[in-house]
């Protein structure tokens, strides 16, 4: 192994986790204003509503399958019954299936937005960035199953990358299970994770605002005035508390 | 019962001259941003006319508001939690810019800097959005007095549902303007459509509000609410919407919009209700019967019953008296003159109107009658079914009964104290004819047509001492793009890019949050143009971005160095 491979392997996901995990605390803690999807539906929808569902139930079904893929170990999956035959079938279908959604919603979403001038000039430099990685992560994935999985013999990455990954988490990193994976793999985990990165910094952090909660909660909604966070006040920062007689504190 | 206040809106629409001071000085204050050139938290529009944005009151295109479900329960139009929460990655109902309009400026900078040539220059058109020359085919008030009507007017949704068809002649139309703002309904359809749960109703005084750092920009406000008035910021990715003034609210002081409104037209009050009675009532079977199941919700402030009651649940003295006090339950409930706007939506809308009068009174003045005899007034209500049939299609579901017994109400004290201003001996068959006395249509009068500043605004201020934070607000706002920023900054348009913005109070601000106080603010601002205004290229500048403050640059063309060639 070489120094490389430590790089690539250890510090630079272990780099990315970091700044993806703080890099979202302050941003919620700082930017609330900021978290939005900015949508752009108003300025076109014609291509809109055929390319933002088609990427998004793609690309949620795409993460379900590397859910599965990543974080479940083998044996799990065959305790179950799932043979590697069955996984693979499943894995390469399924999920090209998934992918033609995405690519397909994504080539629109960026015709939409390279070619319609009102969408064009509300592109930040950031969204352009992030565009990149996203393209480039979602087009080297899919190249690498399209290579080795369709057309070549169909490559086990649960015999390595899986594991690498969960080698992450378990902290006893084994940058060695990446080395002889096949390059567009490679290529497809390191635009991932420079895409996690970033993510803290995008408007991709709407992910983490999908509202499940309206599923449970009452329609209308009442807010008090004094309540701190009620009235779109934010809550004073630390050490910017009003000052207030202990008595007072004490009874709350 | 739970007793609730909400600060309500009248307005007497026989009062409106449609001169839309109410709408300038409030896209001054809340929305001369980039980002919500295209909204109008307060417009004029003339009726019968399209609206802005344009046909919104088709909710069978634009699904908004409540529907009464098979099993006769409210549920949104749109549809149930489940089908949003699919619908969320593209609103199907959402109105796209052009259903309002393109926002555009002039190119001002050409009337003084073209070369010379054989023909005037021209200030052309040039779109906010793409900076580019823009074919001008639409916009907030396009069909303002009627203009163009004749080719747009048979689109008004309430004229299409009418049994009769208005003739679109000029000179025989019935016109009026409706000047509108946020309804701050008791069952609004935009704080229940918003999955992030960003928009919720003050406790206090019912103003419906959007919690800017919660909106994650979903937009199921924007298409749930039937009357669209809640607004996308295209820019800041936030809904936005009328606050109903609430930083003058709270300090006992009317809406800009009020304030302003040059006819006096405006009414301001709190109107105790009943929160546990509006699920019911919204969600009564008949469209007809919910003005009359609204009216139900409202509790009379002067039942010691419901004093009682509001006192329990936190009330102050104060508050109950400026409710008893009250201009809007006195048009709403005493004199039963007002209506709601459009009930049949079922969000329970708190932006009552008055209908309007005078065309009727110019029809039979215009025919050579007495315009002020209570007779003849009655006989053209009567007579004139085209207009109360287009008023009821706003005002009462369709059921003319509600609008006509308003309209006699008026003609009977236009006539009442004619009489009495002549020195005639008050005729009180008047006023009994329709249900009143003397002492209540002068009552009546008082109100409606001296107006005190006093009378129409009974505003109390919001308790400082159980709204300990209230003075200490971080405003939310005072982000980049945000009502608080400070004047237009760069969207990302061709000619402004780079521009980095301004920064200031509410604007840019570093560190604390600043206090969002009348007095903080002009404090920061002292004399100085802090809110800078950039004109969009060099020597241009957008006077509807201008906050009045010094001479922004770009506002006067450059002045010529002396010895230079002129």
């Amino acid at each position: 192994m070489t120094a490389w491979d430590y790089l690539l392997w250890v510090a630079f996901p272990y780099a990315a986790s970091g700044v993806f995990v703080v890099g979202h605390l302050l941003r919620y803690r700082y930017d609330q204003f900021g978290w939005t999807s900015r949508s752009s539906q108003t300025y076109e929808n014609r291509l809109l509503r055929w390319g933002s569902p088609m990427f998004h139930y793609g690309i949620l079904m795409v993460i379900g399958g590397h859910v599965v893929g990543l974080f479940i170990p083998k044996p799990w999956l065959e305790f179950f019954g799932v043979t590697e035959h069955m996984y693979h079938l499943g894995a390469t279908w399924l999920g090209s299936f998934a992918a033609v959604l995405t690519v397909a919603g994504l080539a629109i979403l960026i015709y939409r937005r390279r070619l319609t001038k009102r969408v064009l000039l509300v592109t930040t430099v950031m969204d352009k960035v992030m565009y990149v990685f996203l393209a480039g992560t979602i087009a080297f994935g899919t190249t690498a199953t399209v290579l080795y999985q369709i057309f070549g013999g169909g490559y086990d990455y649960r015999g390595s990358i899986s594991p690498w990954i969960r080698s992450l988490y378990s902290l006893q990193p084994d940058p060695s299970l990446m080395s002889d994976v096949p390059f567009f793999f490679q290529l497809h985990v390191l635009t991932a994770t420079t895409l996690f990165l970033l993510w803290p910094f995008t408007r991709l952090v709407h992910v983490f605002s999908a509202p499940l909660g309206y599923l449970v909660r009452p329609y209308v909604v009442y807010r008090s005035r004094d309540n701190p966070r009620g009235a779109g006040s934010r809550a004073p920062r630390r050490g910017w508390e009003k000052s207030e007689r202990p008595l007072e504190r004490s009874r709350k | 019962m739970r007793v609730m206040a909400q600060m309500s809106m009248i307005m007497n629409l026989d009062k409106c001259i449609g001169c839309h001071t109410c709408s300038v000085t409030c896209k001054q204050v809340w929305t001369n941003r980039t980002g919500v050139e295209y909204a109008w938290f307060n417009n004029v529009e003339t009726r019968p006319g399209l609206g802005y944005p344009r046909e919104y009151e088709d909710q069978e295109k634009w699904k908004g508001g409540w529907v009464r479900n098979k099993r006769g329960r409210l549920q949104l139009k749109a549809g149930g939690r489940l089908k949003k929460l699919s619908q969320i990655f593209n609103n199907p109902n959402l109105p796209q810019i052009d259903d309002y309009y393109e926002p555009w400026t002039y190119d001002y900078d050409m009337l003084t800097t073209a070369p010379a040539g054989t023909q005037s220059p021209v200030a052309r058109p040039k779109s906010l959005l793409t900076g580019q020359d823009i074919d001008i085919k639409w916009s907030g008030n396009w069909d303002d007095d009627l203009g163009g009507s004749q080719e747009t007017a048979a689109q008004d949704p309430i004229l299409a549902t009418m049994s009769e068809k208005v003739k679109m002649e000029f000179e025989e139309t019935f016109m009026f303007y409706l000047p509108r703002i946020c309804e701050h309904c008791l069952n609004p359809a935009c704080v229940a459509a918003c999955p992030s749960g960003a928009m919720y109703k003050r406790e206090e005084d019912g103003i419906v509000l959007v919690d800017e750092d919660a909106c994650r920009g979903w937009r199921m406000c924007v298409s749930a609410c039937p009357y669209k008035k809640v607004y996308f910021n295209h820019k800041t990715g936030k809904a936005e919407k009328c606050t109903l003034c609430y930083p003058l609210i709270e300090q006992g002081k009317p809406t800009i919009c009020s304030e302003t409104c040059v006819g006096r037209l405006r009414y301001l009050g709190l109107m105790l209700y009943d929160a546990d009675a509006v699920l019911a009532a919204a969600s009564i079977e008949n469209d007809q019967d919910l003005l009359n199941a609204q009216r139900a919700c409202f509790l009379d402030p002067f039942d010691p019953e419901v004093i009682a009651a509001a006192k329990a649940e936190g009330m102050a003295d104060d508050w109950i008296e400026a409710a008893q006090n009250s201009p809007i339950y006195k048009l709403i409930s005493e004199f039963e003159v007002a209506l709601p706007l459009h009930p049949e939506y079922r969000t329970m809308p708190m932006v009552w109107y008055i209908p309007p009068l005078s065309p009727v009174v110019d029809v039979v003045s215009n025919s050579g009658s007495d315009g002020e005899d209570a007779r003849t007034l009655f006989a053209a209500i009567d007579k004139l079914r085209i207009p109360v049939e287009y008023l009821a299609g706003l005002f009462s579901a369709g059921d003319v009964v509600p609008v006509e017994l308003s309209l006699r109400k008026l003609a009977a004290m236009r006539a009442y104290m004619r009489g009495i201003f002549l020195g005639n001996e008050p005729d009180e068959r008047i006023p009994n004819a329709v249900g009143m006395t003397g002492e209540t249509i002068t009552a009546m009068y008082r109100l409606l047509a001296i107006a005190k500043y006093e009378d129409r605004y009974v505003i109390p201020k919001a308790h400082v001492e159980t709204a300990r934070e209230l003075d200490e607000l971080g405003c939310s706002l005072d982000n980049d793009g945000g009502p608080g920023m400070g004047g237009p900054t760069s969207h990302a348009g061709p000619h402004n890019a780079g521009d980095p913005g301004p920064s200031g109070p509410y604007g840019n601000t570093p560190g604390m949050p600043l206090n969002a106080t009348v007095d903080n603010y002009n404090q920061m601002v002292g004399d100085s143009p802090i809110i800078k205004t950039r004109p969009a290229t060099p020597g241009r500048i957008n006077l509807l971005n201008w906050n009045g403050g010094g001479v922004p640059k770009g506002m006067f063309p450059p002045v010529a160095d002396a010895g230079s060639p002129a």
